[in-house]
């Protein structure tokens, strides 16, 4: 108990840490506007790869829908600070907006998630469709223009704390009964019914919780653009974050972490090339995927527990 | 003793194809029992018709329950029979190959130690509680079949009769009533037969529950059953002793062919 206190606020230590950091460069001017974007973009991106993550590299579901949930955090979020422009209707857009994505995202998984494979992909990405169809068509989202001129609600501290506190709670999911029993379908389903995991609720469970952090991220990303538009959740988009799962490694958080931050400075460097940008993009993707077939982690994970234990072992061993 | 599992008139067809016809068998309290017969005699289809991977196409299974007397199993869900005592093995071994020793035994322990999602978000002591005395539990059921060394083990990286042998655990990890083995010894040399024969033994004496076991090692069966049923083309051929069963003409006839 006390040992994972340590281990605990160690991890609390290395969150502020970061932010201090962040924010003494942007005090001497390391970090300006431009970067400070990408910065939270990047958080942006980290949310909404691990909620994908948790569904396709732990419960071994292929989901190909991300962005649907996306948008029904975005537009809950937009809707609701249209009407109330201040953080705590950002919070009660949040709020509804997950709630709703957790609740698609159940009425899509218990059908859906019978099917394995390619055939769950293209039913999560239908799913997803429906969802951008819907908004099209709705005049309360008011069609495909999409809504503008949101207040700007969401800064980069925000969406660093939402960052660190999605992050945690994932992690926790992941590495509790619950998350093992999730685990073991992604092993093995025939093998985790006979052992008695309930294989479908711990299916849909997943693909709910990485739904509704999917809204987490659409909302974010609607009060700091400001500007949404059906087009920007279509399937384009959930291939976006599924790059970033795939780069960073299947089942590996700490790889979603790395490869999002990867791809988002390595978007901002080819700003300069104008339209070689998404050439140059694309073939560092295939390169990357060339040398590092697994992801650029595989299914590694940074662990505080496991570098203490290590560097316990090697003291012993100099003593 | 007590009929534990009761199976009335059990029948499996395949289309056109009755892979089990009306079979009758029961289990008692702690009793070993073993079902052989020759290959595509329907034996496994037997085994995923109990533990419910496959829908019975007539007749009933019934187990004997703590509180609620016997209770139907059919129709049920492979999960929910897992949770009121029937754990398996399979034939071809299905571990979860890429977690570890530990976790292939703590995910058995799932079902009888749920956690609610909020304690396990927020991580709340009662959480750390039950997972050290999860976690122990686990590594004394392996020191019980001298594992604890291999707790870190990824499972698939482990020798053949060590990876059976946790296919064996990780059942018991569920707490069943009944084990059922499929060819627990399927691919095994005479020495690692010879240990798996009294780790059978064992688990029977130890923890007291029933063992039905699948198996075409002969000197395996004949040395640790105490009943044996004859399943051939889906039909039950003969039960006894093993004494009666090697004495029985009809049981040799399916095994060397009739009219030798």
């Amino acid at each position: 108990m006390k040992k994972n206190l340590k281990y605990n606020a160690i991890w609390l230590g290395i969150a502020v840490l970061g932010w201090v950091l962040i924010n003494v460069f942007e005090g001497v001017g390391i970090i300006d506007q431009f970067a400070e974007n990408t910065l939270v973009l990047i958080g942006i991106n980290i949310i909404l790869a691990t909620g994908l993550n948790l569904i396709i590299g732990f419960s071994g579901q292929f989901s190909l829908g991300h962005a649907g949930f996306m948008a029904l955090g975005a537009y809950a979020a937009a809707l609701v600070t249209q009407a109330i422009p201040t953080e705590g209707g950002f919070v009660l857009g949040t709020v509804i907006g997950m709630l709703l994505a957790g609740v698609v995202a159940l009425i899509i998984g218990i059908p859906t998630l019978r099917l394995k494979g390619d055939y769950l992909a293209i039913a999560t990405m239908g799913a997803a469709e429906i969802i951008r169809i819907i908004l099209v068509n709705l005049k309360i989202t008011n069609g495909p223009a999409g809504l503008y001129g949101l207040p700007q609600l969401a800064n980069w501290s925000l969406v660093y704390i939402l960052v660190v506190v999605t992050t945690i709670f994932t992690v926790n999911f992941i590495h509790s009964r619950n998350g093992r029993a999730i685990l073991s379908v992604r092993e093995d389903e025939i093998a985790a019914e006979s052992m008695g995991i309930n294989t479908t609720k711990f299916k849909v469970a997943a693909f709910v919780f990485g739904g509704m952090t999917a809204a987490i991220g659409g909302a974010l990303h609607a009060n700091y653009i400001q500007t949404i538009a059906p087009n920007d959740f279509g399937i384009m988009e959930s291939i976006n974050i599924l790059i970033i799962v795939v780069m960073g490694g299947i089942g590996s958080m700490t790889g979603t972490f790395a490869a999002a931050a990867l791809l988002g400075i390595l978007d901002m460097i080819l700003q300069g090339f104008g339209a070689l940008r998404m050439v140059l993009y694309s073939l560092a993707l295939i390169l990357i995927m060339i040398f590092r077939p697994k992801g650029l982690l595989g299914t590694w994970e940074f662990s505080v527990k496991r570098l203490f234990n290590r560097n316990k072992k090697k003291a012993k061993e100099g003593a | 003793m007590a009929v534990l599992l009761d199976v009335k008139d059990l029948t499996k067809n395949f289309g056109g194809l009755a892979a089990v016809s009306d079979v009758n068998m029961h289990l008692d309290d702690n009793e070993l029992v073993a079902l052989i017969g020759p290959n595509g005699a329907g034996k496994t289809t037997l085994f995923n018709l109990i533990t419910g991977q496959t829908v019975p196409s007539a007749g009933s299974i019934s187990l004997r329950t703590n509180n609620e007397g016997m209770q139907v199993l059919n129709g049920k869900k492979p999960y929910k029979i897992a949770d009121m005592g029937l754990a398996r093995t399979f034939q071809n071994i299905r571990l979860f190959k890429g977690l570890s020793v530990l976790d292939n035994v703590l995910i058995s322990m799932t079902s009888k130690n749920k956690e609610g999602f909020i304690s396990s978000l927020f991580r709340l002591p009662s959480f750390y509680k039950v997972e050290d005395r999860l976690r122990k539990e686990a590594l004394d059921l392996l020191a019980i079949f001298h594992m604890e060394d291999m707790a870190e083990t990824i499972a698939s990286n482990m020798p053949y009769g060590a990876q059976r042998r946790l296919e064996i655990i990780r059942a018991l990890a569920t707490k069943p009533k009944i084990l059922f083995l499929d060819e627990p010894a399927a691919g095994m040399n005479p020495e690692e037969t010879a240990a798996l024969t009294a780790t059978i033994r064992q688990i029977q004496q130890e923890f007291g529950i029933t063992v039905l076991l699948i198996e075409h090692d002969m000197s395996l069966v004949m040395n640790v059953a105490e009943r044996i049923y004859v399943l051939q083309y889906g039909k039950l051929l003969a039960e006894g002793t093993p004494q009666e069963i090697q004495a029985n003409q009809a049981v040799v006839d399916a095994y060397l062919g009739g009219g030798v």
